[in-house]
């Protein structure tokens, strides 16, 4: 199954106001894009749960709702950490160890990539070459590039968020 | 009227008419792959195209509508090679292992890429991700061989109204599958294999049991018993290249046979049994003030529906089980005691025209025994004929064995919309009414291929009014209706296939079907009519061996043995199961 | 509201906003200097919102009571952002940061002294106000004419010029006939793509029978590149809605969408904003001028889909759905939006029609060519100096357009190409420079007006991976339904990676010209049909760049990568070391005071070794 694998987190308040949204919503023609651009804003993405109430309250088929949730390139069906950590997986990191660096973050972390922690401070993903070799192998968090950092240095980069 | 000029030919055609039926009217066949009339009509495939005089680029006649005056060309090199190209760019995209593809010979791909002489490797390059599920006792959808035309997703939302399966991601990516690449098995698919008999290649197909069976076969401690439905023997010829409409069961009989099965049974005469009990149930709901109304409980598409989508009704479904399930509990329990084999011993296979059925095989036990332990579908049996050299057209007639090889005519219609209906109110009349003259055999106002079907009978002084449903997106609003208390039913048949069984998922591929497909369930119905007008018995409690099975084994209709062996219960399942 | 208060409003705002835009010093006025900051996408990116907050504060400080801090749209300068303009001296600074509004005020507001630092230099090396900068001074603003002038979040200042005058003449002195015979004899054309005559749509829709119609706007502005429709609703959304209702008016409907991208937040609030006051003063809602026309207006966010922008996919996406294209016939002008007859045009289009309204149509069929007339907005990217946008009469030559109002190539490379129409569009080679832009030259030489993208490209850019990218860019938004598009793209984007990776046969050129034409031919909608465009004209002004990839295994302008092989120069390496310390990958070694030399199996041709290397001995070759 596609999407999250993180336990769904929404809260009974949450549910509620989007029920009372879809409820709303749900007298005006064409109403599913924006009851989903609601939820998302809501919940910060579209996992199974939320979906679900979404077809439910809306009378469309759960697979009417996930095809539009696929097509558009705004819908996630991810969560994403209050910090989004790339790691450089392009051919200058790559030789220079950026492997070792991923696997640390994986460790440390306990995802992968393109996965959210439990605390949803941490996202994880792989990406191809950001565009700063000379400094390889690179790391970036949210706007902030990390260069010729070593799996060692994972940990510290980190603590800066948490304690951030 | 609207007058064109296709190849320079004068047509007239009717106004609000496509250019692909303006075509057809003189003769001239368009090619198409996407195209399902009157629910999927999305011009997405593009082998239709045409040249129209004044145009910038092709335009798919399978959408475009007629205009005054309009000129049309439909042969031109750049019609011919646009679709040429188009097949081509669908076949690099395609898993083309053809000669082993079940479909081999009955594809729409194949016959279009060999009629416009394709180069299957002219465009090369990354085949797109693909999601094979075999997780369903019944189907087997294989996205490599999906060209997308998009006819399952059609015939699931709009005609089953179940839309489990739809077009997901976009662009290149796009692929047909269940929200979130879900399993089929954790849906809400009901299995009745209607996506199978319009796709036009191998990428759905039912997960055959062809192996299991001739496992049983080849066991030499195995008793193997087989039985047939109704509609089997109104579909199972066009696999032989017969007309549509003709009736083949003697020829099935003697091919069963043949292929070395220890019994052939007609499970005609289950469905008999059926309704013994569906109308002694529906008798007494009516008289002793049980739940009203009472739904059909012989089609599994229905059942699966049912229980996923209106679990608060389940108490309206009959409680009995279906011919199939019937016949494999008789076969175990009665016959097998009869003739002294005990039931683990039994191997009882069934032949349907159902994908449905596959699922539905494990969901009854007697005692601790599976009613069923294998079904093959009308398209299976053919295979097996095919495989075995058994040359259908040429063989003898002959009839069924005993005890359930005689059957009445409304154990026959049980195949057609409406079927069930009639066969249970000519039993279900003799109860209500048991001093009439007259009781009437046939009721027209069931039959015929209208979604929803409805009519009033005056039974012995009282109102019976019946609804009769075929194609599960005319269901709701009559669930609707029960549950608000607004229906003044007393009875509903449902079957989940447009036309009922005749039409069910398992029944032999035609490509005409995207056409013709209303007389192609005329034709095929008309075969169980025919047969039941030319019976002597006509009502099932009249079959004579029925009456004999009851009065040494069951005792009476709906009693103590009777609930053991031929009724059951059904539960609510949930919608989606998370994976 | 009635015409009274409405020309009421106008008079008062005037005193407000008449002396903006102009040197005169008009009598009456509430204000004697209006300092104008730039509040659109651009310029806002950029702080210009926490500069104006600045600016009024420290106007307030000082007590200057007689000079307004107003935000306005874009004044089309982009890339001399943020942008502060000070009427009515014309006073144009670039590049300001909120640390010089002190400066800004004391010295120009409060002294009289403009800050020469921050002042705008034009082309020619001098300082001069805003409106005689050449690149501005070529222009002629018609559908941006309130851009840059007044505030897009007050309606008074919309009113103040002439806003909605346009309106209640057509409700009160126009017939609906006449309204669309005046927009089909402006000779207005679509402006977000083929070009359809505006009039000639207005009128097929108007004589669809329907009982219920619908006017939608196209706000989905996807090309890469482009922005016009984004200023215009960030600096005058009224006008798009003033149109709207002119053009409901007309057709027969009393309801409207506006289908906006979500990645243009400012312009939908600024959108919502104008409804709400529209609809405040009674100019949108019930009875409008006391006619018995009603409208009323809903915004739609798109959802990041580029295909929505076709218009059977836009109100498919509209309806709740997929945003796949559906065949046309039939057109939405007979069965549109949820099976209604719907009009729809883009933003840019409707941002004429209040002008043309009020002034008549020779006011815009004066102007452009035979068959196009007005002007086009234009986004200038890509290798130029004065990246923004432009409005420019139908006709103006590329050469105008890129050295006149654009300010040349910078770096003193050579002009190449002209991109134009985005994906759909196609590559104008220099050749052409001289050529009148309009829809018929456009298309004549295999490109496209498209909805008004230029992206200017110079010697460094490979035709190839130009077209390569655009392709990239079809293949990742085509929608997914038709065969030629899903499957022709991806693999006409395949044979275009074999020519940049050096793999490609001169058969595969043919192959390629063939699978275009094709895709062309066969594709469902509009995206499709146009998606070859990139390669075709790139191959058709441009082969012997892909024969070069192809024969010689070279990528003329050094941009492929897999072509690329850096050398080192022994007669002109030092032996310093920099380089091999820098590359990333190890694949430069030599002994200290040693010419160098770089292992082509490692390199990965990123370039780090040429640009540290202080004595040019690194080369492309």
């Amino acid at each position: 199954m596609k999407g999250s694998t993180l336990p769904f987190d929404g809260t009974p308040e949450q549910e509620q106001a989007l029920r009372l949204k879809l409820r709303e919503l749900k007298t005006k023609e064409g109403a599913l894009m924006p009851a989903m651009q609601f939820a998302q804003g809501l919940y910060g993405y579209l996992p199974y749960e939320v979906q679900s109430i979404i077809a439910d309250e809306l009378g469309v088929t759960l697979s009417e709702v996930y095809g539009v949730a696929t097509f558009y390139s705004q819908f996630s069906l991810y969560p994403k950490g209050k910090y989004r950590i790339g790691i450089c997986l392009g051919t200058a990191c790559y030789v220079n160890g950026s492997q070792a660096i991923y696997d640390r973050l994986r460790q440390i972390l306990g995802i992968d990539s393109g996965e959210c922690t439990e605390d949803r401070l941490f996202s994880l993903d792989a990406t191809r070459c950001v565009g700063c070799c000379g400094m390889a192998p690179v790391m970036t968090v949210n706007d902030d590039v990390y260069g010729r950092i070593k799996p060692d240095d994972v940990e510290k980069i980190l603590d800066k968020y948490r304690r951030a | 009227m609207i007058g064109l000029k296709i190849n320079n030919i004068p047509v007239y055609v009717k106004e609000g008419s496509t250019l692909l039926e303006a075509a057809r009217s003189i003769g001239i066949k368009i090619p198409t792959l996407c195209h399902l009339k009157g629910i999927s009509e999305l011009g997405a495939c593009r082998v239709c195209v045409v040249e129209v005089k004044g145009m910038n680029t092709l335009v798919a006649a399978c959408e475009y509508p007629v205009r005054e005056g309009m000129e049309v060309f439909t042969n031109t090199p750049r019609v011919l090679n646009s679709r040429k190209t188009t097949i081509e760019l669908i076949l690099s995209d395609h898993r083309k292992d053809c000669l082993s593809c079940e479909r081999n010979t009955n594809c729409e791909l194949q016959r279009l890429s060999h009629k416009y002489d394709c180069d299957s490797h002219r465009f090369e390059g990354t085949p797109r991700e693909f999601v094979y599920d075999d997780s369903t006792d019944y189907l087997i959808r294989d996205n490599s061989k999906c060209i997308l035309c998009r006819r399952c997703i059609a015939v699931c939302r709009r005609q089953q109204g179940v839309g489990v399966i739809g077009a997901n991601e976009r662009g290149f990516a796009t692929h047909v599958a269940c929200p979130f690449d879900m399993k089929l098995v954790n849906t809400p698919c009901v299995g009745c294999g209607q996506c199978i008999n319009v796709c036009p290649t191998g990428a759905l197909q039912e997960k055959e049991e062809i192996t299991r069976v001739q496992e049983a076969l080849a066991n030499p401690h195995k008793y193997v018993v087989v039985g047939y439905a109704p509609s089997v023997r109104a579909a199972l010829a066009e696999a032989f290249d017969m007309p549509v409409g003709t009736n083949c069961q003697g020829k099935i009989n003697t091919a069963l046979r043949y292929l070395g099965f220890n019994k052939v049974f007609d499970v005609n005469a289950s469905a008999d049994f059926t309704i013994m009990e569906e109308a002694h149930e529906l008798v007494e709901r009516i008289t002793r003030g049980g739940k009203l109304p009472m739904f059909t409980s012989c089609c599994p598409g229905w059942i699966n529906y049912i229980r996923k989508n209106h679990p608060e009704l389940l108490d309206n479904l009959s409680s009995c089980k279906s011919p199939q399930q019937m016949f494999g509990a008789l076969v175990k329990h009665i016959f097998g005691k009869i003739e002294g084999i005990a039931p683990e011993d039994l191997f009882v296979v069934t032949v349907m025209p159902c994908t449905a059925k596959k699922g539905e095989k494990h969901r009854t036990f007697t005692d601790k025994y599976a009613d069923v332990d294998a079904v093959i579908t009308t398209r299976e049996l053919s295979s097996m004929c095919k495989e075995n050299g058994i040359l259908l057209n040429e063989l003898p007639d002959s009839e069924p064995d005993n005890p359930f090889g005689e059957y009445s005519g409304a154990g026959m219609i049980f195949g057609a919309t409406g079927g069930v209906m009639e066969a249970a109110l000519r039993t279900a009349a003799s109860i209500l009414d048991p001093d009439a003259r007259f009781v009437p055999l046939e009721f027209a106002e069931v039959r015929g291929l209208a979604g929803v079907k409805s009519a009033s009978y005056n039974i012995g002084g009282r109102t019976v009014n019946v609804a009769v449903v075929n194609g599960l997106n005319n269901v709701d609003e009559i669930c609707s209706a029960v549950k608000r208390g607004e229906s003044d039913y007393q009875f509903i048949e449902v079957m989940t296939c447009p036309g009922g069984c005749v039409m069910g998922g398992g029944q032999p591929i035609r490509a005409t079907i995207v056409k013709h497909k209303t007389e192609i369930a005329a034709a095929r119905a008309g075969v169980l009519y025919a047969a039941d007008k030319s019976m002597y018995m006509r009502r099932s409690h009249d079959n004579h061996s029925l009456v004999k099975l009851y009065a040494d084994y069951i005792g009476e209709p709906c009693g103590e043995e009777a609930h053991r062996l031929l009724h059951t219960r059904y539960q609510a399942l949930p919608k989606y199961i998370k994976e | 509201m009635d015409i009274n208060r409405l020309r009421q409003i106008k008079e008062e705002t005037f005193k407000s906003v008449g002396n903006r835009a102009t040197h005169s010093a008009l009598t009456g006025m509430n204000y004697d200097r209006q300092v104008l900051v730039c509040g659109s996408t651009g310029c806002s990116s950029n702080n210009s919102q926490k500069i104006r907050q600045r600016l009024a504060e420290l106007v307030a400080e000082r007590g200057l009571d007689r000079v307004h801090v107003g935000q306005t749209g874009c004044f089309g300068l982009c890339a001399a952002g943020p942008v502060v303009v000070v009427y009515p001296d014309g006073t144009f600074y670039s590049h300001v940061k909120p640390e010089d509004a002190e400066e800004i005020v004391d010295s120009h507001l409060v002294n009289n002294v403009e800050v020469q630092r921050l002042l705008y230099v034009d082309a020619d090396g001098k300082t001069k106000p805003f409106d005689e900068i050449e690149s501005y001074c070529r222009q002629l603003r018609h559908a941006l004419r309130n851009c840059g002038v007044i505030d897009p979040e007050n309606i008074d200042e919309y009113i103040a010029r002439d806003g909605y005058f346009a309106l209640y003449k057509a409700l009160t002195e126009m017939s609906r006939d006449e309204v669309i015979d005046t927009v089909t004899a402006s000779g207005l054309r679509g402006r977000g793509g083929a070009g359809f005559l505006t009039g000639r749509k207005w009128k097929f829709t108007k004589e669809a029978q329907g009982d219920k119609k619908f006017v939608c706007c196209n706000a989905d502005e996807g090309d890469p590149g482009a922005f016009m429709d984004r200023s215009v609703l960030e600096g005058d959304p009224h006008c798009v809605i003033e149109a709207m209702e002119i053009a409901a008016y007309a057709v027969g409907a009393d309801q409207g969408y506006v289908y906006v991208r979500a990645e243009y937040p400012i312009a939908v609030q600024r959108l919502a904003i104008a409804i709400e006051q529209a609809r405040n003063y009674g100019l949108l809602g019930k009875n409008i001028f006391g006619t018995d026309f009603s409208f009323d207006l809903e915004i739609r966010l798109g959802a990041g889909a580029f295909v929505c922008g076709e218009e059977t996919a836009l109100m498919t996406s509209i309806e709740g759905h997929r945003g796949e294209p559906r065949p046309r016939p039939p057109f939405p002008a007979e069965k549109g939006l949820f099976g209604k007859p719907t009009l729809l045009n883009n933003v840019e289009t409707y941002a004429n029609v209040a002008q043309i309204i009020l002034n008549g149509a020779e006011s815009y069929n004066t102007i452009g060519t035979e068959r196009s007339k007005g002007t086009k907005v234009f986004a200038l990217g890509g290798k130029i100096n004065n990246t923004g946008l432009v409005e420019i009469p139908m006709g103006t030559t590329l050469k105008e357009i890129i050295y006149d109002i654009g300010g040349g190539i910078p770096n003193g490379k050579k002009f190449k190409a002209a991109q134009t129409g985005g994906p759909s569009g196609g590559c104008i080679p220099a050749s052409y420079q001289d050529i009148p832009i309009d829809y018929e030259s456009l298309a004549s030489i295999g490109s496209m007006m498209g909805s008004g993208g230029l992206i200017v490209l110079d010697e460094d850019n490979c035709m190839v991976d130009i077209a390569k990218f655009y392709l990239q860019f079809t293949v990742d938004e085509s929608c997914g339904k038709c065969t030629p598009c899903r499957i022709g793209t991806r693999r006409l984007y395949e044979m275009l990676c074999k020519v940049t990776d050096g793999k490609a046969t001169l058969e595969d050129l043919d192959k390629m010209e063939q699978l275009c034409y094709y895709i062309k031919d066969n594709s469902l909608c509009g995206l499709g049909q146009s998606a070859p465009n990139p390669v075709l004209s790139t191959l058709k002004y441009f082969r012997e760049e892909y024969i070069a990839h192809i024969v010689e295994k070279r990528c003329p302008a050094g941009v492929c990568k897999a072509l690329l092989k850096y050398e080192i120069d022994p007669s002109k390496c030092k032996g310093c070391t920099l380089c091999a310390r820098n590359c990333p990958v190890g694949a430069i070694d030599g002994a200290v005071r040693e010419p160098h030399r770089i292992d082509p199996d490692k390199c990965i041709k990123c370039g780090l070794c040429a640009s540290n290397c202080r004595f040019g001995a690194i080369v492309k070759a």
